[in-house]
């Protein structure tokens, strides 16, 4: 069967030493800085991004993947442990780990939460592969107008799955897209929005843009109330979940990898959606709702699994389409453009080595974590005893040294600087900076398909509502746009994502 | 925190996005419109620039209508100090090289912390700058000037 020799290609590519290798640096690195609380899987992956940029495209994808695993497990880690979610994906994880944590058993909650994201991650493995080619042969059928439509739909639904107020995140989106646009036109050369400043003609630095948003702001917000953290001090407890804790979470595991698997691929970033949903299914149905809230395994598992299988298939909108679904797919996109790839469906025809390759070391990343983090466990409870501003001025330096060797371009440092305050400014007024990095990623590309499109359409804009398939993906974003904005919808959004505050 | 009689916090993000857009807008104006068929340069940027003016107008309407809270602390000592570390190492990392400028904008961060002192965060900087020049500089070999024109005498 064609899928057992791609996969075996995939494993062919994923298993050579050197690929092995950036894997398992990738993945500890990943953790090592996605333990540190406050830090979420996006701001470690800005961080980390150009390190990989030296390696070859395989590779360095290969080891952006492990920073990205390695970084969600992290966050599940703070999360259970010092109740502090990198990321709100793993916000929910927090309300009942936590809670085993605090009863004793924090090494059960770690335990459980590594062994459902390796059976998620192993189920969305066989998924992504499984789904990854027929959508390929779809898109590949995709003009212009359809790209236009359809990326469209994707910013409009990741504003319907990020939290926060709706306006302010289509006005972060809007602010992402023109901020994509500063550089050179490519149709006629004009310098735009440059101020005049001739190193800003190739636009702005996306990894300057993702570590002054994510990294940069993040400190600064870090360091207004400096207190110290409490670390639980007591005992991780036993490792190894009970024969009880393990019939518990072996239900939970399942439905949350279903869920997950299916709301991954949501253009939109489905995996936050993902945890959300499966905890309060799993409270629907659970015969003892009263325990959530007080550390239940199904809490924890069903969440993590939900989690992990939605990050894995919010790859396949990335590889068939070349569309990013969440802010690391974004980052992801960066990674594949300045290594010379151009996202979309071409990867799979073009570049069959790396496109399975990434999918087999998916599995991999998965693989090494549980063998990794559960002996390793005891040395990132350690690390998250490093006080923070000691871990900061590090975090400073190799942002740095990071940002400036994308390019040894001096003017991406001072595009930095500039991002980490319009970061921390936005962040202060309660803008999420998620759609702000998707929409810059999406700008250049959103502009060449819809210029591409009125050229073909003989400048009559209708092209994009008479052509079937463009006319239903934006059809579709005027609905996500429509339910969001209904009364009831939005109070039933506000209390699924504060439920966990 | 004191409630205030209307959200602050949103009329502030509505004005900035009011800013933005009619900068862009304007700036916008400037570059060619082009025709339906042939969009010139600065007729998306213009459609956003509108859009985002709108948008920062409807969160500034909403923030009249509703209470919101006060901003809290700003982290005037980290926005005094962080935001000019990255920005001292591009303007020095081609002169004095990689191995002083690295220093002292691992200082310079450093400073950012109130828990910092001096001394512990030299000892830190030595500790980053021989590791970075380990890994970046002679590991991953970097094209960078480990001590650069400014300081040879």
């Amino acid at each position: 069967m064609d899928l057992f020799s791609n996969l075996a290609m995939g494993f062919a590519t994923a298993a050579t030493p050197e690929n092995l290798f950036f894997c398992l640096v990738g993945v500890i690195l990943g953790t090592l800085i996605g333990v540190l609380p406050g830090i979420g899987a996006t701001a470690t992956i800005a961080m980390l991004l150009p390190i990989t940029f030296q390696l070859e495209p395989v590779s360095s994808l290969i080891m952006l993947a492990g920073i990205y695993y390695g970084a969600q497990y992290g966050g599940s880690t703070t999360a259970i442990l010092i109740n502090m979610p990198g990321e709100s994906s793993s916000a929910v994880t927090a309300i009942d780990g936590y809670q085993m944590a605090r009863r004793g058993k924090a090494g059960t909650a770690l335990a459980i939460a590594a062994l459902g994201s390796f059976f998620a991650g192993t189920v969305a493995t066989v998924f992504v592969a499984l789904f990854a080619p027929p959508l390929t042969t779809i898109a590949l059928k995709f003009g212009a107008a359809e790209y236009s439509s359809l990326m469209v739909l994707g910013l409009v639904s990741s504003i319907a799955l990020a939290h926060g107020s709706v306006p302010k995140a289509l006005a972060m989106v809007t602010l992402g897209l023109l901020l994509g646009l500063v550089g050179t036109d490519i149709y006629t050369g004009t310098p735009r929005f440059t101020f005049g400043i001739a190193n800003y003609a190739d636009g702005l630095n996306f990894v300057a843009l993702a570590v002054g948003v994510f990294g940069i702001a993040e400190i600064l917000r870090n360091l207004e109330g400096e207190q110290d953290r409490t670390v639980l001090s007591t005992k991780l407890g036993a490792l190894w979940p009970s024969r009880t804790d393990l019939r518990a979470m072996v239900a939970p595991m399942l439905r949350g990898t279903g869920l997950g698997a299916a709301l991954g691929i949501l253009p939109g970033g489905g995996a936050i959606l993902a945890s959300f949903a499966s905890y309060t299914v799993e409270k629907r149905l659970s015969d003892r709702p009263e325990e959530f809230g007080q550390g239940s395994v199904a809490g924890v598992a069903g969440p993590e699994s939900a989690n992990n299988a939605g990050a894995q298939t919010s790859f396949i909108p990335l590889l068939t389409l070349g569309i990013p679904a969440n802010p690391v797919m974004a980052l992801m996109v960066g990674a594949m453009i300045i290594q010379g790839i151009v996202p979309g469906p071409n990867v799979a025809t073009e570049q069959p080595a790396l496109f399975w390759g990434i999918i087999a070391s998916m599995w991999i990343g998965n693989l090494m974590l549980v063998i990794l983090n559960l002996p390793l466990i005891g040395l990132w409870v350690r690390l998250l005893k490093v006080p923070y501003h000691v871990l900061f001025p590090i975090i400073m330096a190799f942002c740095s040294i990071g940002v400036y060797s994308v390019n040894s371009n001096v003017y991406d440092l001072f595009a930095v600087a500039g991002f980490g305050l319009l970061g921390y400014v936005l962040m202060k007024l309660k803008c999420e900076p998620a759609p702000l990095l998707l929409g810059f990623v999406l700008g250049p590309m959103l502009e060449e398909n819809l210029r591409r499109a009125m050229i073909l359409g003989r400048g009559d804009p209708t092209t994009f509502v008479t052509r079937p398939i463009s006319l239903t993906l934006l059809i579709l974003a005027a609905l996500v746009l429509v339910i969001v904005l209904i009364p009831q919808v939005r109070r039933k959004r506000a209390e699924v994502f504060t439920e966990s505050d | 925190m004191k409630p205030t009689s209307f959200d602050r916090t949103d009329a502030a993000a509505g004005i900035l996005f009011i800013v933005l857009g009619l900068i862009f807008g304007w700036m916008s104006l400037g570059l060619d419109l082009g025709s339906p068929r042939r969009l010139g340069p600065g007729a998306f940027p213009l459609i956003l620039a509108v859009v985002l003016t709108v948008l920062g107008l409807v969160i500034l309407a909403g923030s009249l209508k509703s209470e919101g809270e006060e901003l809290g602390a700003l982290a005037w000592r980290g926005l005094l100090f962080i935001l000019p570390a990255p920005v001292f190492f591009g303007l020095t990392v081609r002169g004095l090289g990689f191995v002083p400028s690295l220093f002292v904008t691992t200082v310079i961060a450093a400073m950012a912390s109130l828990r910092m002192k001096l001394p512990a965060a030299l000892a830190l900087a030595v500790v980053v700058t021989i590791f970075s020049t380990m890994v970046f500089s002679y590991g991953l070999g970097l094209p960078f000037r480990r001590f650069g024109p400014w300081l040879s005498f």
